[in-house]
């Protein structure tokens, strides 16, 4: 079975507990902040197991390497802490289940990988994605499964990812452009802290938005426009990718406001607290974040993830907030919409 | 027989009647799983008039009549089980007045919910009515005659409890007007402060007279509507929370489903409940109102609110829900019947395992349902099976699961919905000896020939 590679002294002996301190949910001081994440460590219960509500922050906020946010779901599920109602839990297993019903395009060596968000195929059409479509994969097969840390289950990842690393094995592939935060979370964070082992390389999908841009710099029209971005939970697995951002949009001209809530202080969309905690928390947190966007000027709210978006995007508009992804953001760029 | 033709030809002209094998065919079934028998004639009156002619002409032979209004029922109640005369209501569709400020609507017999839904939103946007999910085909004189239910059932009751006012012709073809329209031009009361005439038709199957004409009350139409999904793995909790989500007052429906697929439904219990406002921050207030009701069984673990994607709504909000229909198709061949009894919401557990008992029992696909009626009072519980028509053995398992439901309702105090005639035979048999012989009156005094829709609700 896949274990966790967590290293207890390197809580034991950080400087400054910034796993928890940086908490936007939690108020840590760095001593209890410490003491915590050992207790967490060594399995004993701690108010943190109780109160985390998943939004994957402290997998950033850690830059000793190590997993808090992993262990944290790994101690929840041995003691059986639940994050969400049991049904919700329920419903996002089976939802994820593989049932053969995947789909693949034209495979090649470098593949999109869709998980089973079916939006994704409509985004990637034009300039953008040519030199690889339609060499894409879709379906439960290729689901990374890494939500499920969302519901306190790593279980069911240490049982189903390492097939869907396998399924991308059986296809030959040796680059897989993951279009999803988590997808790529999956093989380049979560994969190895099991020790599982991933043979292709995953590409976050903003670097290869990046570099295909630069490829397509005379098609480039800067769009000129002030944007919030929606930065999602799972960008947190891959923290070193977040840069991407800020160098796309000023390769396509286009303005980040400097807003409270971004970064790494950035809030969630909001839907997954209301399934862990109720009306309260997901609507304080969309208004704090809705406000930000609106007293910073942003004219478009640019998401990353589809979830994201359909938490906020009605939202938003609803403020004089243009909702829009940011690969259509991108292609407004080379003229394509 | 021919004259009969003749007859008839002379009341609607050649063109609206028939004895031809093709339509008799047809008017010889229901969409559900209840024997056919064909008709001797099918009429296609106008008028009320017209109506009243071919219940005279039947009632001087006594030929059996069946009057129908689109035959969806699924529990064979417009099979003319006697043969004779199928009165086909589709031509009664005009919608004759809207009294806008008093909110009611009157129209003809055979007035179907689709039109009336269209007519509402085009003319007066600002109400509605309570639409049930059957096909928009259905009629609204049907739907209050069985006592159906609509989407504005959770906070007003059966849709018949929004008659105000009929026109009906009597078995022996005399016009009677039941409610304040009986002495008034308005159509605003079916009975206060008058005795309540309409219990001598509604829910008679079409036994003791014809609708030609209905009111129906109308409400407010909200310019938004949403819907929030809660969700449990717990079906011993839904009455708690069904009781939860009522005390608010703020939902304008709540459903309630489970069924084994697609896999996203597999285990839970999904209660669906529908809000509505004219701004922002009453659809708001209310969905804070309707979460923070059941916070307790969030904080438990018990529950919660699952992500409704936003490709999930349309098919959601849809009045009538197609879906239904799809449902019908889960076994391919198009085949769906249900028995939904009336029960307490407390027995949501045991109907829901039920269900599940049944479909285990005779290997079928399932859907278990239930629509919330007044603010709780009670709930329609649908033990829905869905089969192949080209299947005649999966349709008589289907058969076998429905006579078993039959007998547990009854077992656990429930009141069958339109009632198939073997159910109605079971509910003659238990009923109150008083209450049967009260309906014998009735039944004998308004229709001694027994040329009403035999076969149902037969206390003699």
């Amino acid at each position: 079975m896949y274990q966790l590679q967590f290293d207890e002294n390197l809580c034991n002996t950080c400087p400054t507990g910034d796993c928890l301190v940086k908490c936007q949910y939690m108020d840590l001081d760095k001593n209890e902040a410490i003491a915590e994440m050992v207790k967490i460590s060594k399995g004993e219960d701690s108010f943190v197991l109780h109160d985390c509500v998943t939004c994957y922050g402290c997998e950033e906020y850690c830059k000793r390497g190590n997993y808090p946010f992993y262990l944290i779901t790994e101690r929840r599920q041995e003691k059986g802490i639940l994050t969400t109602p049991r049904a919700i839990t329920k419903q996002w297993i089976n939802i994820g289940q593989p049932r053969g019903k995947f789909k693949t395009g034209g495979i090649k060596k470098k593949v999109l990988s869709f998980g089973f968000m079916p939006e994704l195929l409509q985004l990637t059409r034009g300039r953008l994605f040519d030199d690889v479509m339609p060499s894409y994969v879709f379906g439960q097969e290729f689901f990374c499964n890494v939500v499920y840390i969302h519901f306190a289950n790593t279980a069911i990842i240490k049982e189903r990812l390492p097939v869907v690393i396998d399924n991308f094995r059986k296809l030959g592939v040796e680059e897989v452009v993951c279009m999803h935060d988590e997808c790529y979370g999956a093989f380049a964070s979560l994969a190895p802290a099991y020790g599982m082992e991933v043979p292709f390389r995953p590409i976050h999908y903003f670097e290869y938005l990046y570099n295909r841009l630069k490829e397509l710099s005379k098609k480039i029209r800067p769009l000129n426009v002030k944007v919030a971005y929606q930065r999602p939970c799972s960008s947190r697995l891959s923290s070193d990718k977040h840069r991407f951002v800020a160098d796309i949009m000023q390769l396509i001209g286009v303005g980040l406001v400097e807003r409270t809530y971004q970064n790494e202080n950035a809030l969630c969309c909001g839907d997954i607290l209301g399934m862990l905690t109720g009306y309260d928390l997901r609507y304080d947190v969309q208004r704090r974040n809705i406000d930000d966007m609106v007293e910073y000027g942003a004219e478009y709210c640019v998401f990353n993830c589809s979830a994201c978006q359909n938490a906020l995007a009605t939202k938003v508009a609803k403020r004089g907030i243009k909702p829009i992804h940011i690969i259509d953001l991108c292609r407004m760029a080379i003229g394509e919409k | 027989m021919s004259d009969i033709r003749l007859s008839l030809a002379e009341i609607v002209g050649e063109d609206y009647v028939s004895n031809r094998e093709e339509e008799a065919y047809f008017y010889a079934r229901d969409p559900g799983l209840m024997p056919a028998h064909k008709p001797d004639y099918v009429i296609v009156p106008k008028t009320t008039e017209e109506i009243q002619k071919i219940v005279r002409l039947a009632n001087k032979d006594k030929i059996p009549i069946v009057p129908m209004g689109a035959g969806m029922a699924l529990t064979g109640l417009i099979i003319p089980l006697k043969g004779g005369i199928v009165i086909d209501m589709k031509r009664m569709n005009k919608i004759l007045e809207v009294n806008e400020k008093a909110r009611y609507v009157i129209v003809e017999g055979g007035t179907s919910h689709g039109v009336l839904k269209a007519y509402l939103e085009k003319n007066y946007p600002r109400l509605r009515h309570s639409i049930p999910d059957a096909p928009a085909t259905a009629t609204i004189a049907a739907n209050v005659m069985i006592h159906g239910q609509g989407r504005l059932t959770q906070q007003y009751g059966f849709n018949s409890d929004m008659v105000t006012g009929l026109e009906i012709v009597l078995p022996s073809g005399e016009i009677c007007k039941i409610g304040s329209c009986s002495i008034s031009k308005e159509w605003f009361s079916k009975g206060a402060p008058l005795p309540d005439l309409s219990g001598l038709f509604l829910g008679w199957f079409g036994a003791t007279g014809i609708i030609t004409k209905v009111a129906l009350k109308l409400y407010p139409r909200k310019k938004m509507r949403d819907v929030e999904i809660f969700v449990t793995d717990r079906d011993d909790l839904v009455p708690d929370i069904v009781y939860e989500l009522t005390h608010t007052e703020m939902a304008e429906d709540i459903v309630i489903f489970s069924q084994p697929k697609p896999l996203i439904f597999k285990d839970n219990h999904h209660v669906t409940i529908f809000i509505t406002g004219d701004t922002d921050e009453e659809l708001e207030f209310k969905r804070k109102m309707i979460w923070d009701a059941v916070d307790k069984f969030i904080k438990t673990k018990d529950g919660g609110f699952m992500w409704v994607q936003p490709a999930m709504k349309p098919t959601l909000l849809e009045m009538p829900q197609r879906s239904v229909s799809r449902f019908a198709d889960v076994k391919k061949g198009g085949g769906f019947e249900y028995s939904g009894p009336i029960i307490l919401v407390e027995k949501y557990p045991e109907c829901s395992r039920k269900v599940e008992e049944l479909s285990s029992k005779y290997d079928l696909g399932y859907s278990g349902m239930a629509r919330i009626i007044g603010r709780g009072h009670c709930m329609m519980y649908g033990f829905a099976f869905t089969f192949n028509r080209a299947d005649p053995d999966m349709m008589d398992r289907v058969r076998k699961a429905l006579h078993e439901v039959s007998d547990y309702v009854l077992e656990i105090g429930g009141v069958f919905w339109k009632a198939t005639v073997d159910e109605q035979r079971l509910a003659i048999e238990r009923m109150d000896p008083n209450t049967r012989n009260l309906m014998k009156m009735i039944k004998n005094n308004l229709d001694p020939q027994g040329i009403m829709n035999p076969g149902n609700w037969e206390v003699n």
